[in-house]
């Protein structure tokens, strides 16, 4: 007896080890992509700037200031100023908040529809997942900039006679950017389904009697979340691109609500006297949809657990 | 193969279709009444306006306008643009040419970036030339074509003054002339357009050679004594080019969208100009025929991907 316990009896080891969770796990991975990680910071920057700025930065977005008018960056205007001496600061701060809005709305948007579509369509087979993905390729192979330009032109008065002239457009831009982007994420998660279904583990859950909702929600859905998760990243980009798009072909929020592709159209035709006033939002879009790729693509590596890293 | 090609086409129709159903339904379902102008206009009387949209065929049951409106599409009848006096078939067919030059030139520019540096940046992955190479992509197709093409126009028209920033559909120059300023007018769009698809594709054609060149045959062929400049031309590249053809092709409709935007920027006399004067002027024979021929066009390059695929994999089987 005595000699047995001395054998059991283990080698120290210099670190004990602990165990890590998978999200815990994902992030020493997503570390390791150091673009991702600058990205993410500077993304968060970006972000705390646009949401706490206009607390302490107290400029109106509509103060006219006719001495400082296409003013160069200055102390008192820091990114300068527009056409009528509004500064572009404040302006570029309120269309930031616009902007992340959209992309986010549009995104999540996006993400439901995509993966009510490929669920439904992963699960159910036969004629209805024929059906959805027909519908599927029907969208993919849509011309989405002119067709999102036809439904905005329809739509635009009623919608702001409905809801008002912000979140009429608001609300148009969203549900038209979400519908279009759909598709990848349907076709994602419904191929994710088609495989873990036949898994020993959902297998289990199906034997020990689990209802077709409960495989799906605490089965199927958690394990495909990984590539939904950096589609959606993704989608937030495209979305704030799309949107930027629309209002500097004139047609996306009104001229009064300066979102960033807005007051890139407006400086068009004084780019040779005021240079800054197209560069400032140009870069702020190019920046943040640059760092949300990135992470995007961090993502991608720290989520799937195939990878070594 | 003609088997082939027919099925491709008879899976080809019903998205046709699909599309009609789908722009039909947008101009239905959408409020406003084509005839509103006449309903504020004191001198129509209403009877004269009701006899309008009985003769328009507005009070039909939906889908017999949707098979009235089908026809007419299909003969060739698509109506009058209420902006410019003419045929919109005929306004259409005088814009075309150029977006179609347009769009065809930068997709041979971006493949003449995008080949190379791809197949470069596969060939050694991780290395210094393969991470700048990822990381202008990210950055190429992180910049929308709009903010590239006012950085372009500050630069080159501006600041430098190389081109003109306005594409004119009228230059006065003949012979020899006129192929130069041609070419000075449309350098900057082509680039602007050109460069981007070249982000993206340039990503495709990398992951898609890094996914050729750890197949067994690869090592075979190394093995034999090749060099590898020969591996990688000969055996990596003419498979791996398959599925960026399918790549490719599911990008057009992207590829219109930032024509669009490109010729509104440099404001060349495309459909995609003309698509967005008609929103802008409310004219909505011209929006809809635009509208219909981009996802002709999407759905015609998806169907020669399709057949393209088919002749250059034989793995695919014609049934």
């Amino acid at each position: 007896m005595q000699e047995i316990t001395q054998v059991q009896l283990a080698p120290e080891l210099d670190k004990p080890r602990v165990s890590t969770t998978p999200w815990a796990e994902a992030w020493r991975r997503f570390q390791r992509h150091r673009l991702a990680y600058w990205s993410l910071w500077l993304l968060s920057a970006l972000v705390l700037v646009v949401l706490l700025g206009p607390l302490f930065y107290k400029v109106g977005i509509n103060d006219i200031d006719f001495k400082a008018r296409l003013a160069s960056p200055t102390a008192a205007h820091i990114f300068g100023t527009d056409d009528l001496g509004r500064d572009l600061l404040a302006r570029m701060l309120y269309g930031g908040r616009i902007s992340l809005a959209v992309g986010l709305a549009a995104m999540l948007m996006a993400i439901t529809v995509g993966v009510l579509v490929g669920s439904v369509a992963g699960m159910a087979r036969g004629w209805v997942d024929s059906l959805l993905m027909w519908l599927t390729d029907l969208f993919l192979s849509l011309p989405q900039l002119p067709l999102l330009l036809l439904l905005i032109f329809l739509f635009r008065e009623p919608l702001k006679a409905a809801f008002g002239l912000e979140a009429g457009v608001f609300i148009l831009i969203v549900v038209v950017i979400g519908g279009f982007r759909w598709m990848p994420v349907a076709r994602l998660v419904r191929a994710q389904f088609f495989s873990l279904r036949e898994k020993e583990f959902v297998e289990a859950a199906r034997a020990l009697g689990a209802s077709t909702t409960r495989q799906v929600l605490r089965h199927i859905l958690p394990n495909s979340l990984g590539p939904v998760i950096v589609a959606a990243t993704i989608d937030v980009a495209a979305a704030i691109i799309a949107e930027s798009t629309l209002s500097f072909l004139g047609l996306g929020f009104p001229p009064d609500i300066p979102t960033w592709g807005r007051i890139l159209y407006d400086s068009r035709d004084y780019m040779d006297m005021a240079l800054h006033w197209a560069l400032f939002p140009g870069m702020a879009i190019f920046l943040t949809v640059l760092t949300i790729n990135f992470i995007g693509d961090g993502l991608r590596d720290a989520l799937d657990p195939r990878r070594v890293l | 193969m003609l088997n082939y090609i027919l099925r491709r086409l008879l899976i080809a129709l019903p998205s046709l279709l699909g599309i009609s159903v789908v722009l039909f339904t947008v101009l239905a379902l959408a409020p406003g009444d084509p005839f509103e102008d006449l309903a504020n206009n004191p001198s129509v009387p209403p009877e004269v306006r009701m006899a309008l949209r009985v003769q328009f065929g507005l009070d039909d049951p939906i889908w017999q306008r949707y098979l009235s409106w089908l026809s007419s599409m299909f003969q060739g009848n698509w109506g009058f643009s209420f902006v410019s006096r003419i045929n919109v078939d005929q306004l259409i067919l005088q814009r075309l040419p150029v977006t179609l030059v347009v769009i065809g030139l930068s997709q041979l520019l971006a493949m003449l970036v995008a080949l190379p540096v791809g197949i470069l940046s596969a060939a050694k992955p991780y290395s210094w030339f393969d991470r700048i190479a990822s990381t202008l992509a990210f950055v190429g197709f992180s910049l929308p074509t709009f903010f590239t093409g006012v950085i372009f126009i500050l630069f080159f028209s501006i600041y430098l003054g190389w081109f003109p920033f306005v594409y004119r559909s009228d230059l006065s120059a003949t012979g020899l002339d006129w192929w130069w300023q041609q070419f000075r007018q449309s350098i900057m769009p082509i680039t602007v357009l050109g460069l981007f698809q070249a982000a993206s594709m340039m990503r495709y054609v990398r992951s898609a050679v890094l996914d050729v060149i750890r197949l067994d045959y690869v090592t075979t062929a190394r093995s034999k004594g090749l060099a590898e400049r020969t591996v990688i031309t000969k055996h990596v590249v003419r498979n791996a080019l398959i599925p960026v053809v399918t790549l490719v092709a599911l990008q057009m409709p992207a590829v219109f969208g930032g024509a669009i935007v490109t010729e509104q920027i440099f404001r060349i006399p495309g459909i995609g100009s003309l698509l967005i004067d008609a929103i802008l002027r409310n004219d909505t024979p011209v929006i809809m025929a635009v509208t219909f021929v981009f996802s002709c066009l999407v759905i015609f390059f998806n169907l020669m991907a399709d057949l393209l695929y088919g002749w250059l994999d034989p793995r695919i089987s014609y049934r």
